[in-house]
């Protein structure tokens, strides 16, 4: 009969719309909490100095120090932690910070170039 | 083909006075004596014949910073000028006896670096090449690599002494100990070989000391300077006649203590600036316009007179 023909297909209608609202919701969501996470933080190296020269990280991050420079940079800890080969202009360094600590680092081709990497749990 | 963009830098009015400054320290031929420690110029090149060194007079070339593997716009191609100084110091009139290489033969000390830093000092029509490393020679690994090619006598280290024509040479290691924040230094396994080597050299020998950081204080901000330098001047202080001849600034300063003279040397790679410029806060490799570089870049001849305390230094860049 028409009548409940039309009542079954409306009905389906709204439940497809409300299976579509909340799957669409959950799609928004998810690409939300997706962007949450925040990109590697980076040191630059540029002028003979690495900015920003101090951070603070919690455990577990990678930090990035990139070379901006025509000269070539390296960045050693103090404590011999890591350090990385030379860097060549637009070349990447990346190292991750397993645990707490203060990281002094230097550039060994130029040792007056000095920054820190302070790792606190958050 | 010429701009005149304004931005360009290096059409900068303020730009070009300061370079102009760099000129004067760095651009003049200049013979010198020093005789009791007080610099003479003998005449320079251009205003009338310097004063010739005598027949039995030994004469070496200094050339520096060679950064080979260097390829930016300050310098596109260090290897040609290179081969100009080469070419410069065949067409000596008095054929040097032997070249030495204040360091930072290689940019980013690749073994490829090295390798043709070699194959190019090799062309030079002399017995011998004697190099000392710069921090560009040891980055990665330190002499390691720099040592596979230019170990001077197998020992296995950056330093090392040699005796030619009366005069006592040595060669000193001073990028070895780089620290947080610091100066470079010496350091004490170094300074002891230095105390034995000079142990059996007469006061009356003249010294020659090669290294390729300055061996005084130029400019501590920049890491040019050595930490431990002093103890170093302390075992030199007691001879006759003592020549430091540094690289790794790029440019050429002396400064006399006593009977100790130190120059430092021009670059065959780029010019750096004068430390206290304005507007310029750190030693990266200035570019200049066309036509400029060669007169920034050079080498020095030096001749030594048996018997006498004075050495003669002619500084000479690649063009006048």
């Amino acid at each position: 009969m028409d009548y409940v023909g039309s009542r079954r297909s409306t009905h389906l209608l709204r439940v497809s719309a409300a299976v579509a609202l909340i799957s669409g919701t959950a799609l928004v969501m998810a690409s939300i909490f997706a962007t949450a996470a925040p990109p590697a933080p980076t040191v630059d190296i540029a002028k003979f100095a690495y900015t920003p020269k101090e951070i603070t990280v919690a455990p577990g991050t990678k930090v990035v120090w990139a070379n901006h420079d025509e000269a070539p940079h390296t960045v050693a800890s103090r404590d011999k932690s890591f350090a990385s080969k030379g860097l060549d202009t637009d070349d990447k360094f990346e190292h991750v910070f397993a645990n707490e600590g203060d990281f002094t680092y230097y550039c060994t081709v130029h040792p007056f170039m000095t920054g820190v990497v302070h790792v606190r749990k958050q | 083909m010429s701009t005149h963009d304004p931005a360009d830098r290096a059409h900068n009015p303020a730009r070009r006075r300061a370079l102009s400054c760099l000129t004067a320290w760095s651009g003049a031929a200049v013979v010198w004596t020093v005789v009791g420690g007080v610099p003479r110029a003998l005449g320079a090149t251009g205003a009338g014949t310097p004063a010739a060194a005598a027949k039995d007079a030994l004469t070496f070339v200094q050339i520096s910073d060679t950064h080979i593997g260097f390829r930016k716009d300050a310098n596109p191609d260090v290897v040609g000028s290179l081969r100009r100084a080469i070419a410069d110091i065949h067409a000596l009139p008095r054929a040097p006896a032997f070249v030495v290489h204040t360091g930072d033969v290689s940019h980013l000390s690749k073994p490829e670096e090295f390798a043709q830093a070699r194959d190019l000092l090799q062309e030079i029509h002399v017995d011998r090449v004697h190099t000392v490393p710069g921090e560009h020679d040891t980055i990665d690994d330190g002499v390691t690599g720099y040592l596979k090619y230019f170990d001077h006598d197998g020992n296995g280290k950056a330093w090392y002494s040699f005796d030619q024509g009366g005069v006592h040479f040595v060669g000193l290691n001073n990028v070895l100990n780089f620290k947080a924040g610091t100066l470079a230094s010496l350091g004490e396994e170094q300074l002891a070989w230095l105390k034995s080597d000079l142990k059996n050299v007469s006061r009356s020998t003249p010294i020659v000391v090669l290294g390729h950081i300055p061996l005084w204080t130029v400019w501590e901000p920049w890491g040019w300077g050595t930490a431990d330098s002093a103890q170093a001047m302390a075992m030199l202080r007691p001879f006759g006649s003592v020549t430091v001849l540094n690289g790794h600034i790029h440019q050429v300063l002396q400064k006399v203590e006593g009977n100790i003279s130190l120059h430092t040397a021009m670059s065959l790679a780029y010019p750096l600036p004068t430390p206290g410029q304005a507007g310029i806060g750190e030693p990266g490799p200035v570019k200049v316009p066309a036509g400029e570089l060669g007169k920034l870049l050079g080498t020095r001849q030096l001749s030594i007179v048996r018997g006498r305390q004075e050495l003669a230094l002619i500084d000479t860049p690649l063009e006048r």
